[in-house]
């Protein structure tokens, strides 16, 4: 379809063309005529966010929730680079969005102008790919190649600058037919010969491992679907990254939690113990090898990845395999069935036998108490009490974030979002908005801490004007809880700037913001208090007054191996120094 | 990384030649900590907007697979090659050397740029340029041997790099 029309208007086409229904933006003197093509139409809903990096925020958790491409709207110079740290987050996370930036007019750009700023320079590093749009006759296809650039192969962030004058110029529109990429074709299928050897090693191993990641879910549903028939084939047991729950159940028999440095001790150990590791989907993060020279040292090492940079870049791997998870596993799966090939029963029982030593560690154990309440038994509560209803969970960053990934257990895929690679507090909340307008019914939690959710506090108003009835779970400790641990744990326990100073009553800051708050201390009456959130039909804020010293274990401390883990009952046996288990070479480590 | 292993690779990319490609190629190299010896860019194919880049890199083996990896992510590369690993190929450097000097000292610019095959490019009473291609080494030594007779300046291209016999990169 061609028609005359102007650049903003194109904008607006585009995002139809592209199946868009919702965006996230904040306008701006240079993105003005874009706000007015949104004004004349009715397909394309706006949500005005608080600040732009609740804005991208918010795109991730619409994007990561639905499987779609996620959108942010802002203006030049402030409004970008307020957007920075989100797509930096998208970036690290693989999370598809497409950001448009206004930018001063063509004949302004480079003389510092109002609100200017090198957008594409700025957003360079920390998007997969950008564009400075400078004539009409580019933006049609630039706006649809950016939607392609966005969800082919490895996903991640991309930005359209477009200038003001460009978008008052007049010229032809073109739909998203015919658009294709002249360079950038990721391989989706992989290489058979190379899908025969890792079946091959896979039915011989004695040992195996299933490591699975983010690009699990990356692949869309059809990949957990078929890894849960592989598993199943197979019986080999499985753990995932922080980014990867929910692609194989927690429920499932052969589930071993999450891994790396607060995982499992059967999943680190059995990671540590393995004789076939095959990684799906997964990168090799520093939180999950711990130290390198030590990581599963007597391993054979399967890599299917769609992102062939992420092959060999950590962790020395012996079978590299590029392409899609759900490709690749389909391949698996088939050849598999079809060549009546199976696992090593008597080797896979005396492994799970070990694993079964592993479990009864019982890693996640806490002491509770009657008195206090425990953040691990609100997490517990919080989810025998919310299951049934298939919640969405969002996450800030810290300790809250890590007991959620523990005692939430997730059996959907698309059903956790949290800030994993770049850590970013003041991530749940706008996340938690994104959600809730992908999927209105849905009950969404944001399981927060006290510090990190008013960093992006001022999106309760977004919360309120849309009317959506997000749930914010605040483990409150009064502290920067894993800076604290962090510093009982390397710095002789001077808690040096981490207490949450002058914090606001949360009760009242949801009045002001015309929530409903909570607040509750007492482990008896949490029950009834969560009961009481999941019931009350808008926006809720609930103050969970938890145990300040609780630290989040197990733990693998900086520059140790997997099997080389501090479990609770080790922390909290009064003859050995917490503070001594990480030595001077792991201190320099983040 | 062990240090010991250090290898010097030469790479040659085909980019889109597109606003911003050369800073994606660059940002990249100091982002992520790789090392650039040497760096060349121009257009070689105008209708469809082709350039083509030759970085010369050092790192370990791990280091210059990872490196290839990453240009090859960039939405705009075409192809990457590793013209050290693939072997076999030719490199080339220009140089423009400015000699200043007279009596004796200028006879023997001229002699040594002779035996270089060196041209000369300008000249004045007191000085010339000299035009020098060849390896990279080849122009240090030249380079060298005229410092102690009145080396001014020097400017170098960085190294051009193909591939010997009829084969596409």
């Amino acid at each position: 379809m061609m028609r005359e029309m102007s650049g903003a208007e194109m904008v607006v086409e585009a995002l139809k063309d592209q199946g868009v229904d919702v965006v996230f933006g904040y306008p701006g003197g240079a993105v003005l005529p874009i706000y007015d093509a949104i004004f004349h139409q009715n397909s394309v809903r706006h949500i005005l966010v608080r600040h732009e990096q609740g804005a991208s925020h918010a795109a991730e958790g619409y994007a990561r929730s639905s499987g779609k491409v996620g959108v942010l709207l802002v203006t030049s110079g402030p409004g970008a680079t307020n957007a920075v740290t989100g797509l930096t987050d998208a970036l690290m996370d693989s999370v598809p969005l497409v950001c448009i930036t206004g930018q001063v007019p063509t004949h302004l750009i480079g003389s510092d102008a109002f609100q200017e700023c090198d957008t594409t320079g700025i957003t360079r590093h920390c998007t997969k790919h950008n564009y400075l749009v400078k004539r009409i006759e580019d933006l049609p296809r630039v706006l649809h190649e950016a939607f392609y650039v966005a969800k082919a192969g490895r996903p991640g962030p991309v930005v359209i600058d477009i200038p003001k004058d460009v978008q008052f110029a007049l010229g032809t529109y073109t739909g998203p037919k015919n658009v294709q990429h002249k360079t950038y074709q990721p391989k989706l299928k992989g290489d058979m010969d190379k899908i025969r050897q890792a079946l091959a090693l896979i039915a011989k191993a004695k040992k195996p491992i299933f490591y699975t990641g983010g690009g699990i879910i990356n692949s869309g549903p059809a990949a957990s679907a078929l890894l849960r028939e592989f598993v199943g084939l197979t019986g080999i047991p499985i753990t995932s990254t922080l980014m990867g729950l929910g692609a194989y159940p927690a429920s499932g028999k052969n589930w071993l939690g999450m891994l790396g440095m607060h995982g499992t001790y059967e999943a680190n150990n059995a990671m540590h113990g393995c004789d076939l590791m095959i990684a799906v989907g997964a990168r090799f993060d520093d939180r999950i090898t711990g130290r390198l020279d030590a990581f599963s040292p007597g391993s054979t090492k399967i890599h299917i990845d769609i992102d062939p940079s992420s092959i060999n870049k950590n962790v020395k791997v012996d079978l590299g395999i590029i392409g899609d998870c759900a490709h690749v596993l389909e391949d698996m799966v088939r050849l598999w069935r079809t060549e009546a090939m199976s696992a090593d029963k008597g080797a896979l029982a005396a492994w799970w036998r070990q694993i079964d030593e592993w479990r009864e560690r019982k890693s996640l154990a806490f002491q509770n108490s009657a008195k206090k309440i425990k953040p691990q038994h609100a997490i517990q509560r919080l989810y025998e009490l919310t299951r049934d209803r298939k919640p969405y969970i969002t996450t800030e960053v810290g300790q809250h974030q890590m007991w959620a990934a523990q005692h939430y257990h997730f059996e959907e895929p698309n059903h956790w979002m949290t800030s994993g690679g770049l850590g970013t507090m003041g991530y749940g909340l706008p996340a938690a908005i994104g959600v809730q307008l992908a999927h209105r019914d849905a009950l969404v939690i944001d399981i927060a801490g006290e510090a990190s959710i008013l960093m992006n506090m001022q999106e309760m108003s977004t919360a309120a004007q849309y009317r959506l009835p997000v749930k914010i779970f605040i483990l409150n400790n009064e502290y920067m809880g894993m800076v604290r641990q962090w510093q009982e744990l390397l710095h002789g326990g001077r808690y040096s700037e981490s207490y949450s100073e002058a914090l606001p009553d949360f009760v009242k800051l949801a009045e002001a913001y015309g929530a409903h708050g909570i607040r509750c201390s007492d482990p008896s009456k949490l029950d009834d208090a969560i009961r009481e959130m999941i019931d009350h039909p808008g926006a809720v804020i609930f103050d969970c007054v938890v145990d300040k010293a609780e630290n989040c274990f197990p733990m693998i401390p900086s520059g140790k191996a997997h099997n080389e883990m501090i479990l609770a009952e080790l922390a909290d046996d009064a003859g050995i120094e917490i503070g001594s288990v990480i030595d001077e070479k792991g201190k320099m480590l983040v | 990384m062990s240090k010991s292993n250090v290898e010097t690779h030469t790479l040659s990319v085909l980019v889109d030649n597109e606003p911003g490609v050369l800073a994606r190629v660059v940002g990249l190299f100091s982002g992520r900590g790789y090392n650039i010896e040497s760096l060349t860019v121009a257009e070689v194919a105008h209708a469809e907007h082709l350039s083509r880049i030759t970085i010369v890199t050092s790192g370990t083996p791990e280091a210059i697979e990872q490196i290839s990896h990453q240009l090859d992510r960039l939405v705009p590369v075409h192809t990457v090659t590793d013209l050290t690993l693939a072997g076999n190929s030719i490199e080339r450097e220009l140089a423009m050397v400015k000699v200043r000097g007279r009596g004796e000292n200028r006879v023997e610019a001229m002699r040594l740029a002779d035996a270089f095959r060196a041209r000369v490019i300008d000249a004045s009473t007191e000085s010339f340029v000299f035009e020098l291609t060849g390896r990279p080494d080849k122009i240090d030594q030249f380079v060298e041997l005229m410092r102690p007779i009145g080396l001014v300046e020097v400017s170098r291209t960085g190294i051009a790099a193909i591939s010997r016999g009829p084969e596409q990169m």
